[in-house]
């Protein structure tokens, strides 16, 4: 379990990186960027797959299976998408890349 | 097993972190996917060995649902994003990531309800939700409940304003006031479920943050899409950093916080290449009633040219600036854009790209059409680099674009648009606009530019219109 101080570390850390990621991005990359980043927080999913599996009444269940459901969503569409866009990034690879940001 | 499960936590986080850094060079940025993906792949497998899992009396059930919900959810993604258009995408991202803000919103309702149950129980018969979660736990878990819900329903509405499947911009007389009251509503209900037990309570509250969502993207102006969506995607973001706090989960603690801030910053970076605040995005909807004032200004009448002359026009000068926006995705009309940058190419023409920061529905959206056509980058240039070249150039070539060459960004401080940065096209000595129709754009307001001079209008749909500027050009 992940507390108190130790949890404002990781939030202040976690805050940190997320901002040094985006602010060297080019503008070209910012739309799969946002995907990419849209994909990320499907890791959702898991925190899920735990709130179905703790789940003890058919409400929760019911529940359960909704976050269970939108969170595989989550994960499995912001990958296909952000897939296929940089996808049309493949055949440009090999050519300059002059644009900058 | 918790530490092995902790670990594959900790990699895949690491994954994560990794792989969208190297999403941030167009090199590496196909590979940045993949170590994603396997981070979630490896948090997912081990999430099936979470002792809280494994120790519930309903495993076996319990499990079986996991595994629906998954094949359900997961095959519904892959088969819509597979199909989509890539003219689609946008609304696709809003769509998934709505679905991430409601299951964070589902998880913290788990919680909730689980605690309410047990407090309700309590021998004291006083107990509320928040003695049985601890502060923290239940601050953070009803922060994110309120903050996954409100992304969940404004994601959809989202969705289905781009989409085409919803065009109003108000749904009640004196929305904004509405709204703000609604807000304190919802807060106050948040609050009551901290010092309560009662299920009713967290059912209302759940509805009016629902409704709120709702509210509170209906008016937003459609030319303001990109940067909701950006705004929504920090914000599940941050949702699921929170509820990855109530289960004590470091991934999803890590994964939503990074998210949250870079979702920011981005929102940030694309509210400012428009010259408004985020505040303002949502307060004031281009294109409902300020707009329509604004019309009046516009006087002259818009010169029609055919493809013939605007295809000999183009091919005999020394410089032409292409200027893409949404009408060019809608047309699909990147292929042609692209043959015929080819043909004037070899005529000598030098052909550039200018790409104004908010192109399209999101940022980057004309860059990875323009790639998907096979345009090399180093035609592409960003409006600050291009802007003081037009003056330079012969033809500025505006395909399915209109508020970003908007002149009156800049001179009519009347105008929704007042203080946007633009592309000058209106500088080149020719601009040739090709354009469905003689309606307004995205925002719905007038754009003196297709009434200026050195304006002339090539009415036709994009791709049409690219094909017989081909012929034009090659007849020559």
């Amino acid at each position: 379990m992940i507390e108190g101080l130790a949890a404002i570390y990781i939030f202040m850390l976690a805050g940190f990186t997320g901002y040094e990621i985006i602010s060297k991005v080019p503008v070209i990359l910012h739309t799969p960027l946002m995907s990419g980043s849209n994909f990320v927080h499907g890791i959702v999913l898991v925190g899920a797959m735990v709130a179905l599996g703790i789940s003890e009444t058919p409400t929760e269940q019911v529940i359960g299976f909704i976050a269970v459901l939108l969170g595989a969503g989550n994960a499995v569409g912001g990958y296909v998408v952000t897939e296929r866009m940089l996808e049309m990034f493949k055949t440009s690879e090999n050519k300059s890349n002059g644009e900058g940001s | 097993m918790e530490t092995l499960i902790q670990a594959a936590y900790l990699i895949a986080a690491a994954l994560f972190i990794l792989g969208l850094k190297q999403m941030s060079s167009p090199v590496t940025a196909r590979r940045g996917i993949l170590w994603a993906g396997a981070g979630m792949v490896l948090a997912t497998l081990s999430t099936f060995m979470a002792p809280q899992i494994l120790d519930s009396d309903q495993i076996s059930t319990n499990i079986i649902l996991i595994l629906i919900a998954i094949a359900l959810g997961g095959g519904y993604a892959w088969y819509s994003g597979k199909k989509v258009a890539m003219t689609d995408m946008p609304q696709m991202i809003a769509m998934y990531n709505g679905m991430g803000g409601g299951a964070a919103a589902a998880i913290a309702a788990v919680e909730l309800l689980k605690a309410s149950n047990e407090a309700a129980h309590d021998v004291t018969g006083t107990a509320t939700v928040a003695d049985m979660l601890g502060a923290d736990v239940a601050i953070l878990g009803i922060l994110g409940a309120i903050i996954g819900t409100i992304s969940f329903s404004g994601s959809i509405i989202a969705w289905a304003k781009l989409d085409g499947r919803l065009n109003r911009s108000k749904l009640l007389p004196m929305q904004h006031m509405i709204n703000a009251l609604l807000a304190v509503v919802t807060v106050g209900f948040a609050a009551a479920i901290y010092f309560t037990n009662s299920i009713d309570t967290i059912i209302v509250f759940y509805v009016l943050a629902l409704v709120l969502g709702v509210f509170i993207t209906v008016p937003v102006g459609g030319a303001d899409m990109p940067v909701i969506i950006s705004l929504f995607n920090a914000l599940t973001g941050l949702a699921v950093g929170f509820e990855g706090y109530v289960l004590g989960n470091a991934a999803m603690i890590i994964a939503g916080i990074v998210v949250g801030s870079a979702g920011s910053l981005l929102t940030q970076l694309m509210a400012k290449a428009m010259n408004r605040s985020v505040a303002n995005v949502f307060f004031a909807g281009v294109g409902t009633d300020a707009a329509a004032a604004s019309g009046d200004g516009t006087e002259g009448v818009m010169k029609e040219i055919q493809a013939q002359d605007a295809g000999i026009l183009m091919a005999f000068a020394s410089q032409v600036v292409i200027i893409p926006g949404y009408g060019m995705a809608v047309a699909q009309a990147q292929h042609k854009i692209w043959e015929l940058t080819q043909i004037l190419t070899e005529k000598g023409v030098s052909v550039k790209f200018a790409i104004h920061p908010v192109a399209g529905r999101m940022p980057g959206h004309m860059n990875v059409l323009l790639a998907e056509a096979g345009v090399p980058y180093d035609m592409i240039y960003d409006m600050e680099d291009i802007n003081a070249d037009f003056k330079n150039t012969t033809v500025a070539l505006v395909i399915g674009a209109n508020d970003v060459v908007n002149p009156s960004a800049k001179t009519d401080s009347s105008s929704p648009l007042f203080g946007m940065p633009i592309l000058d096209a209106i500088d080149s000595d020719n601009v040739i606009v090709i354009k469905r129709g003689r309606g307004t754009g995205f925002s719905g307001v007038e754009n003196p530019l297709f009434f200026a001079d050195n304006t002339k209008m090539l009415f036709g749909d994009g791709q049409k219109a690219a094909s017989e500027l081909i012929q034009a050009a090659k007849e020559l």
